[in-house]
């Protein structure tokens, strides 16, 4: 940890004198294509004045997978000397400025391999940048940021988050209005003019540059002290083993069939979660067999509830679920940990339904199911914990 | 007959009280074949290819006899037929495998793999001319491309060396301080194809000397659930290099340990686990060399002996480890030595060997350093007639008085013009 410190501390250093680095946090395949024009673009641009630069994927993120948190890189440097210092890397310990083009990922990304949760800022220097593509408030977008340590600047870029596939591009601006907003934020390295005269040689839309111009003019800037932000997050940490503590063999721990491996987090792909109504739910098993990721649990009455720390929120479950409204797909920015929900239906029914209705914004109880639900014995499993954990049969 | 003193339990195939050590006429594949009959061995996977094909047909003989038990599994291809082995070995088995030439090339991902998973694989190669040419006698560059990779490697000189070395890797290759495949270089035809007296050890005392092999926690298994080889990339991989790394250290204790053992409860194996030296007490220049070539070797040490000449012969048991420490501790005592190649390494230091540059490696650092002359022979199966060796000898000698400049120091011998 000293060690990383000390390096940041180096690195800090030069990144001041003559060069800038500059990561697009960015969810996998859907936004690749994306990350990879404005890391582009950035160092397309820094050319039209003289400087250099080089723009380069997280190497170990490839093969990508859907929404998993994956990062490109661009660095723009005055001359071919400063920038050899950012060259054959894979990551860049520390950057000026991190662009995250899904305001869901502000709530703490992975590195590529499974290191833990990390805050979204953590390789931002002091009074560096987090620029976030987002169509709320700075404030609403910092409670879901894990409390910062040293100073940075928050700034919010309006629009939503930008989804395409692998082969194909959603072409909506974003990067114009991204590069516009740095702009704003970093003249001394990326200008207006040189964005703006990149965006015409690349389109013959006039609206790309003004998409520039707009991202320049409506990105709100907040300042962000050290401490401000959610403590709310789990903190996760992994040590890496040395030679002489690793089992040998290339062996890691694994776990019996229906044990759950507490390493196995994927919240960190999550851009929506499924809320489901256990008063409508009629058991039927589908979400449970279709969960690509096994992340229901059967409860003592036969209903299936969502272990929030290992779904990735593919949606499946609620395009599966036979019920109307039962299974509900919510932004995950309204929420602010992965604890279970079925205890509280089943401590407050009353309680967990409002809660049910403020989140999914559709009716709890649409035809009066749970006041029949209600009325029938409790404690009479329809199927068996260890039965439905256990596999397939 | 050999006494056993090992208290350890009794394991492995059944004994016979009334069973006594025994001679046999047989081919080093065939004395290999009794070699993992008396392992009792679990899994083992053919893939014919000449010479290594040998010990398929021995095994499928013990086994068509009654005389062995084992799974005897024949593969679509030398790829699969390593990795069926890899497989067996990590949920417990002791396996065998065995190729040659080209053929252990076409395993080459599974060799790899094996050596990186820290799996114990016994594996024969029968040396054979790597295609093309499509040839079938002896050169060492199929087993020596396992060299850099976390693979031990040896050369049997007769076929009771091929027998003894086979118990040897598994005890070896299975000991926990080292967890790492074994090859063993059989020299094809001289070796692999010809009968030769071979001493069959009792049941009783291979069981002594070999334990049961216990993978412990790293046995995939469902009662211990494991992942083996997940994708790690640059973060993790240089701790488990590292970890290949001193599991190779270890061995050369382990092989001392096992040769200290062998000898004790079977009375061969000569004096060093290392080396085996032919005529050096007052040598001035020795040949070194690996495998069978030792034998026209040391009938032309003989008669250069006859007319004076203080010559002798160093033969290396085992390539990797590499016994640096014995190598330099031996060939420091003579005048110059003549390294005999039966490989090549195109476009190498010296165009020399792969033996030689290994041998001249070691050296470097020796306080006293004996000159090394480089010999190219025998290769694609040549036998070493007397001339050779005779002119070996003269280059040999000219080096250690100083009459070969650097320019000279690897020749090839036997080349028509």
């Amino acid at each position: 940890m000293k060690d990383l410190v000390e390096k940041k501390a180096a690195n800090e250093v030069e990144t001041e004198e003559g060069s800038i680095t500059i990561e697009i946090v960015y969810r996998g395949i859907f936004q690749k294509t994306l990350a990879q024009r404005i890391a582009r673009s950035i160092v397309l641009a820094a050319r039209k004045r003289g400087h250099t630069g080089t723009a380069f994927g997280r190497y170990g993120d490839s093969p990508e997978r859907n929404g998993v948190p994956a990062k490109y890189f661009a660095v723009v440097a005055i001359n071919e000397l400063e920038l050899e210092s950012s060259m054959a890397k894979y990551e860049p310990a520390v950057v000026d400025v991190s662009i995250v083009v899904d305001d869901t990922l502000v709530k703490g990304v992975e590195s590529w391999a499974w290191y833990g949760r990390q805050p979204i800022w953590k390789p931002v220097r002091s009074d560096g940048f987090v620029v976030v593509t987002s169509e709320k408030t700075p404030d609403e977008v910092l409670a879901q940021t894990d409390a910062a340590e040293r100073p940075y600047t928050l700034a919010v870029v309006p629009g939503l988050a930008s989804f395409a596939g692998l082969w194909v591009f959603k072409d909506d601006h974003t990067d114009y209005r991204v590069l516009g907003a740095l702009a704003r934020l970093v003249p001394d390295w990326v200008r207006l003019e040189d964005v703006q005269a990149l965006i015409r040689e690349q389109t013959k839309e006039g609206s790309a540059a003004d998409s520039a111009q707009h991202g320049f003019d409506a990105t709100v800037v907040r300042a962000v002290a050290p401490g401000e932000g959610t403590s709310g997050h789990e903190v996760l940490q992994f040590d890496k083993p040395g030679w002489t503590t690793m089992r040998p063999g290339i062996i890691v721990d694994a776990r019996k069939p229906g044990e759950r491996n507490p390493y196995y987090k994927k919240y960190g792909a999550r851009t929506l979660r499924p809320v489901v109504n256990f008063d409508t739910c009629i058991k039927c098993t589908m979400c449970w067999l279709d969960c690509p990721d096994e992340c229901f649990e059967v409860t003592a009455e036969g209903h299936y509830e969502v272990v929030y720390e290992a779904c990735i929120g593919c949606g499946i479950c609620a395009a599966v679920c036979p019920v109307k409204d039962c299974i509900v797909m919510v932004d995950e920015m309204k929420f602010t940990d992965n604890k279970d929900t079925w205890a509280l239906w089943k401590s407050d029914h009353d309680a967990y339904n409002r809660w049910f209705e403020e989140m999914a914004g559709v009716p709890a109880d649409p035809k009066g199911v749970a006041a029949r639900a209600a009325d029938a014995p409790v404690g009479t499993p329809t199927v068996s914990h260890d039965a439905a954990s256990g596999g397939d049969d | 007959m050999t006494t056993i003193t090992s208290d350890i339990p009794r394991h492995g195939a059944p004994e016979n009280a009334n069973e006594v050590e025994t001679e046999q006429l047989a081919t080093g594949c065939e004395a290999i074949a009794e070699a993992i009959r008396l392992a009792d061995v679990d899994v083992m996977a053919a893939y014919p290819i000449r010479p290594y094909d040998g010990v398929m047909q021995a095994a499928a003989k013990l086994i068509a006899n009654g005389k062995m038990d084992v799974e005897y599994i024949v593969a679509d291809g030398e790829h699969s037929q390593f990795e069926i082995v890899k497989h067996a070995c990590a949920v417990g088995s002791r396996v065998f495998v065995g190729s040659s030439g080209v053929g252990w090339f076409y395993a080459f991902e599974a060799i790899a793999v094996t050596a990186g998973l820290r799996l114990p694989v016994v594996a024969i190669c029968g040396n054979r001319a790597l295609d093309d040419p499509g040839a079938f006698g002896c050169e060492h560059n199929d087993a020596l491309a396992v060299r850099d990779l976390g693979w031990l490697l040896c050369w049997a000189e007769t076929a009771q060396e091929s027998l003894d070395f086979a118990l040897t890797a598994w005890k070896v290759g299975e000991d926990k301080r080292v967890s790492l495949p074994v090859a063993i270089g059989l020299d094809g035809a001289f070796l692999t194809h010809s009968q030769q007296i071979v001493m069959i050890p009792t049941q009783a005392a291979v069981n002594s000397f070999l334990p049961k092999f216990d993978l412990g926690d790293r046995l995939l298994h469902p009662d211990n659930p494991i992942t083996i080889a997940p994708q790690v990339d640059q973060d993790w991989l240089m701790e488990i290099r590292m970890q290949n790394d001193q599991a190779m250290r270890n061995a050369l204790g382990v092989i001392t340990e096992a040769h200290t053992e062998f000898k004790r409860l079977f009375g061969r194996g000569g004096d060093n686990p290392f080396l085996d030296e032919f005529m050096t007490d007052d040598a001035e220049i020795v040949f070194l060399g690996q495998g069978t070539l030792s034998l026209p070797m040391k009938v032309a040490i003989r008669r250069l002996r006859k007319q004076g000449h203080k010559v002798g012969l160093v033969r290396l048991k085992w390539f990797r480890p590499f016994p640096t420490a014995d190598i330099v501790r031996s060939l420091s005592r003579f005048k110059a030595v003549g390294v005999i190649d039966r490989d090549y390494s195109f476009g190498s230091p010296y165009y020399g060997g792969v033996l030689y540059n290994e041998i001249r490696s070691a050296l470097y650092s020796a306080p006293k350093r004996p000159v090394v002359v480089g010999f190219i022979a025998a290769l694609g199966g040549r036998e070493i007639e007397q001339p050779m060796a005779m002119e070996m000898f003269e280059k040999t000698m000219a080096a250690a008085s100083g009459e070969l400049t650097s320019g000279d120091v690897c020749h090839w011998i036997g080349v028509r013009k």
